[in-house]
């Protein structure tokens, strides 16, 4: 199971990490970062396969993605 | 698979783009092609004033910043000064195609050996809109508010049509809308940036990228339009790719 890690002071709320996830991992939350945007929410209960499609579609490089196979 | 941010992304701080902007994916798809090329250490961009310019901000390499229009003859200029730097020009789709369209066609022309990586969002995106010579037929933007028609704001600029009878050595459309899109944008920067080291002349890359704030549409929304409606008027695919430098 791969693991998702988030640098949420960085993350702007534009959610494009929740719409390409497959496994519904990452979703919008009802939060607010001290900046006034959006947070995204992490949900531990779901299973992150490592497909890397957050990474690669987050424009603030708030996500990585740590395989614990690799 | 792990994936981790390239160390050429300077995350101690972050560039001002609106959220969801494409900007951030496609410095984001630089740093990987030239990290798995193992040439980030010689990569110089050359960043335009406009949303671009924030690009200094999000990647640690080397970079100027040029004039408005003119990133593209300044890269090319940098090039013949230091050859064994690799040039990357980033303008945006109103740089490179209204205010500076006469440093694109003539460096094509001269088939500079530099990459230029156009990010084209159909709009003029810092300045509040407007519409730029690749606004879509229909569009509306703030100087356009009825939507675009080729009789009012003359036909749209299409640079495959224009480049694509000459003699530069690779010209290709990609887009940011899909995760397949992106792993194929990064193939193509890297296949560009080989180019380049291989000494084969100029290669143009436009990416499709979504400017959510401009569109009146959530970053997700904007993802949709260019699937749905840019792409089908500015189709992908690679135009011209010369395999070996012409005698």
């Amino acid at each position: 199971m791969a693991k998702v890690i988030l640098d949420m002071s960085r993350c702007k709320g534009c959610f494009l990490c929740a719409s390409v996830c497959p496994k519904e991992v990452l979703t919008p939350s009802k939060e607010l970062s001290s900046k006034g945007f959006g947070l995204i929410h992490l949900n531990e209960d779901k299973e992150c396969i490592g497909c890397g499609a957050c990474y690669k579609v987050c424009p603030d490089y708030c996500i990585e993605i740590i395989d614990e196979k690799a | 698979m792990n994936f981790k941010v390239s160390k050429h992304i300077d995350l101690n701080q972050q560039a001002s783009w609106c959220p969801g902007c494409g900007h951030g994916i496609i410095c984001r798809i630089i740093t990987d092609a030239a990290d798995k090329l193992g040439v980030g250490d010689r990569i110089v961009t050359v960043d335009d004033v406009a949303c671009g310019q924030f690009g200094q901000y999000a990647m640690d390499y080397n970079s100027i910043m040029g004039a408005h229009g003119r990133v593209v003859a300044t890269a090319a200029g940098v090039k013949r000064a230091r050859p064994d730097a690799l040039l990357i020009a980033r303008p945006g789709d109103g740089s490179a195609y209204s205010i500076g369209i006469e440093s694109t066609i003539s460096c094509a022309m001269r088939n500079e050996n530099i990459l230029t990586i156009v990010i084209n969002n159909s709009v003029f995106g810092m300045t509040g809109g407007q519409m730029s010579p690749a606004t879509l037929y229909g569009m509306k933007t703030s100087t356009s508010p009825f939507g675009r028609t080729a009789e009012r704001n003359g036909s749209m600029m299409d640079i495959t049509k224009l480049l694509g009878q000459s003699d530069m050595a690779y010209l290709a459309r990609c887009s940011v809308d899909s995760i397949a899109n992106i792993n194929k944008t990064q193939k193509c920067i890297e296949k560009a940036l080989q180019k380049q080291m291989n000494g084969e002349g100029f290669c143009l890359i436009e990416i499709l990228s979504p400017c959510p704030t401009n569109w009146k549409m959530t970053p997700a929304q904007s993802m949709e339009f260019i699937r749905n409606t840019q792409s089908k008027a500015l189709p992908l695919g690679e135009f011209i790719d010369r395999g070996g430098k012409e005698a």
